[in-house]
């Protein structure tokens, strides 16, 4: 047992309501700079669409992220000899293109133009060229269209859809979706620093926290095509390579990460977890449908002495351990087994977890009427959800999140349909007291259990959503300067400006 | 030593000394004052598909062309060897012309993308337009007296080399390279004017070819304190 702590992450899906306050939080502090406009290290994707850059989930045409050859974990990108060979091109790097071009306005024409028949305009300029663009694409551009012909159609994750199914998505006004809020997954083991030609991204060892050297980077692009999940972004004008950093400044400060602490429908939760490292690549190695598996049983019991033991051998500290003992990452991961990770199949072992929206209820427009049916085939009545009528296939969701495993989706569900249906009985008290039963025994889980769900869903509080971590700040610090010095000067960084080399 | 004119002192033995005295010096000092600077500043990220038929063809000749001539110069008598057989001095001699027909149209193909794409004008610097010019001018002429000064392969050992090892071991030879047709001179020369502005241009990504990928583990685990060895 090799024991190590991970800052971990779990999104609830059901309440996010996609204003994107996450993405403006992380945008304001970090990528509001030359070169790094378009990136969005936290963005808010809409389910079924292409995502952001477009199709990234297509592992074809970036090959991101680990396969299975013979028994081994290769890079699906390169093995080390191809990597250095394709350094002066890499042929799977998505272009700015795939992203969108950022671009303002040239406000000052509103003022300057000269008296005419016509409103002035402000034309938009690139922010690459200076000169006038025309827009293709920007940020969020197929926001809210599950429906649309062009980005929720091309979709990766329909591959996996019947005909049928995929008209079933279309019956009620031709669409349905969900966001999808995704940042950097931290993974435990991640294709950036295996990709990286120069060994300039690493884990820190303390909280695992994935971050890239700036210093070290030589912008051979090889981390960008390795992230299956392309958080690893290209700034154009430093030629350095970026990504999120999981806020470390506000959490070695006790904050939460900005995008975590803005989230308007509290939807994240932030922990630590205990994990044995030793068995990182095992597990990354299960066949495809055990992977969610076998992710969970990497994570340790924060309460088991051995494992205790051997995190304090590893330097964790006690503190640290409190905190794994209060993760609400455990508990929504491991003990409810309700969250699961996005893409397991590209076996990086991602640290965010995401707990399911819930299925809206296929219903038909019947003279007028919204009609949703009688008693499904488990005998519960649709409330809200329903597995057996649900408009989104589990295939598109166990696409997403289990590596095709529908057996564990519909576990997943079947817990959090008990849930709505004991509150709903307990709140408003019209649910039969056999259905009730009935969905308890179908989720395996208890009255209790379910309280305890309820209570960190829908109620908790700003502490029990964020247990950070106390990170030693002044050891963090020390790689770079005397903690006192730094004491005094303030700040953390760059010291100088991050201008681009000549 | 014979031609020891004090434009030619100035030329062969000055220059290269000053060349890459201050390109080590610029070099360790950019290093340990401005790691940050130090980048490929690769723009494949603003334009993909030219940049494939200009970067591949002109890094591999180049590099092989590069290496080459350090081969020479670092074992003589191998490379003495080598060629000493007439089939394998013509295979040398034709691969050679065939690598700068190649590093010059990938070059020219990178310079006419650098002017025309709007996206990668906007990141190029005049460094970069002179650097361009340079190297350009280096494999043209290079290729020209691979073309008329048949058998480099074969008096670059006798000429250059030796001028080289004088000056490594402070004991300058001009009368080696006084006498050479211009052509050749000003090979000699634009070499060092390259590398004098290698620390002060992206030329220094040279010096930082990822070798270590071939064995350093996949995962790299950063402690802030305690150094542990990892596995994975
Ligand atoms: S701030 Fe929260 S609710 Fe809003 S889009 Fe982001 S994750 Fe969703």
């Amino acid at each position: 047992m090799n024991i190590r702590a991970q800052v971990s992450m779990v999104f609830h899906l059901d309440k996010c309501i996609g204003c994107h306050t996450c993405s403006i939080a992380c945008k304001n502090i970090w990528t509001d700079r030359k070169g790094a406009e378009y990136m969005w290290w936290n963005n808010v994707e809409t389910k079924p669409g292409t995502g952001y850059p477009t199709q990234w989930e297509d592992q074809e045409t970036y090959k991101g992220g680990w396969e299975k050859h013979n028994g081994d974990l290769k890079l699906k990108l390169q093995g080390r000899t191809q990597g250095l060979g394709n350094i002066f091109f890499n042929p799977n790097l998505p272009t700015m293109d795939d992203y969108y071009e950022p671009w303002t306005y040239q406000f000052e024409e509103l003022f300057n133009a000269p008296e005419g028949d016509d409103q002035p305009t402000a034309r938009p300029i690139s922010l690459i060229t200076g000169k006038p663009i025309d827009i293709q694409a920007g940020p969020n551009w197929d926001d809210d269209l599950g429906g649309s012909p062009v980005y929720a159609k091309n979709d990766v994750n329909l591959d996996a859809l019947s005909e049928d199914e995929r008209a079933q998505m279309q019956e009620l006004e031709h669409l349905v979706f969900f966001y999808l809020p995704r940042i950097c997954n931290h993974c435990l083991n991640p294709g950036c620093v295996a990709a990286c030609p120069a060994g300039a991204i690493y884990k820190r060892g303390e909280d695992g926290i994935v971050l890239l050297s700036q210093d070290k980077c030589r912008a051979w692009r090889m981390c960008i095509s390795g992230c299956p999940y392309k958080k690893t972004y290209f700034n154009w004008s430093t030629g350095k390579s970026e990504k999120c950093i999981l806020c470390y400044p506000r959490l070695e400060s006790g904050q939460p990460p900005a995008c975590f602490h803005s989230c308007v429908g509290r939807i994240r939760y932030l922990g630590v977890i205990l994990y044995d490292a030793d068995r990182i690549v095992e597990v990354a190695s299960a066949v495809a449908p055990a992977l969610v598996e076998a992710q969970r049983t990497i994570i340790e019991d924060p309460f088991n002495p051995d494992v205790i033991a051997s995190a304090r051998a590893n330097g964790v500290t006690d503190q640290l351990i409190d905190a794994a003992q209060k993760s609400p990452v455990y508990k929504f991961v491991k003990q409810w087994k309700i969250a699961l990770p996005l893409h397991p199949e590209y076996r990086t072992v991602p640290m965010l977890f995401y707990v399911p929206p819930m299925l809206p209820v296929l219903a038909k427009m019947k003279d007028g009427q919204y009609d949703i049916g009688a008693l499904d085939r488990e005998g519960l009545h649709p409330l809200i959800s329903s597995l057996d009528r649900a408009r989104l296939p589990i295939k598109y969701m166990a696409s997403l999140f289990s590596a095709g495993n529908t057996n564990l989706v519909n576990m997943v569900y079947h817990k959090l349909i008990a849930v709505r249906i004991y509150m709903r009985s307990k709140r408003v008290n019209d649910v039969p007291e056999d259905e009730v039963r009935q969905a308890l025994a179908l989720g395996g889980t208890t009255a209790e259990e379910v309280e305890a769900i309820y209570h960190l869903t829908a109620m908790p509080t700003f502490e029990e959503r964020f247990v950070v971590p106390p990170l030693a700040r002044e050891q963090a610090i020390e790689a770079t300067a005397d903690p006192f010095t730094r004491k005094r000067e303030g700040g953390f960084g760059f010291r100088k400006a991050p201008v681009r080399g000549s | 030593m014979q031609n020891a004119t004090p434009l030619n002192v100035v030329l062969y033995v000055v220059f290269p000394y000053f060349a890459v005295g201050l390109a080590i010096v610029v070099t360790v000092m950019r290093y340990f004052n401005d790691r940050f600077s130090f980048s490929s500043l690769s723009s494949q990220f603003l334009e993909n598909r030219r940049l494939f038929w200009g970067s591949v063809p002109w890094h591999y000749a180049i590099t092989l062309i590069l290496g080459a001539h350090l081969a020479a110069a670092l074992f003589p008598s191998l490379w003495g060897d080598l060629i000493s057989s007439e089939a394998r001095l013509y295979v040398m001699e034709v691969t050679g012309i065939a690598l700068a027909v190649v590093a010059i149209l990938g070059l020219s193909l990178l310079i006419l993308r650098r002017l025309r794409d709007a996206r990668v004008r906007a990141v190029t610097t005049w460094m970069d337009w002179l650097l361009l010019a340079l190297l350009l001018l280096q494999v043209i002429l290079g290729f020209w007296i691979a073309l008329f000064y048949r058998w480099g392969s074969d008096w670059y050992l006798h000429i250059a080399v030796p001028w080289l090892y004088s000056l490594i071991t402070f004991n300058p030879q001009i009368q080696y390279v006084t006498a050479l047709p211009w052509v050749v001179q000003h090979h000699f020369l634009n070499a060092f004017l390259i590398v004098l502005l290698l620390p002060f241009s992206r030329l220094v990504h040279l010096l930082s070819f990822p070798f270590t990928y071939w064995w350093r583990p996949y995962q790299v685990i950063i402690w802030n304190r305690h150094q542990k060895t990892d596995k994975t």
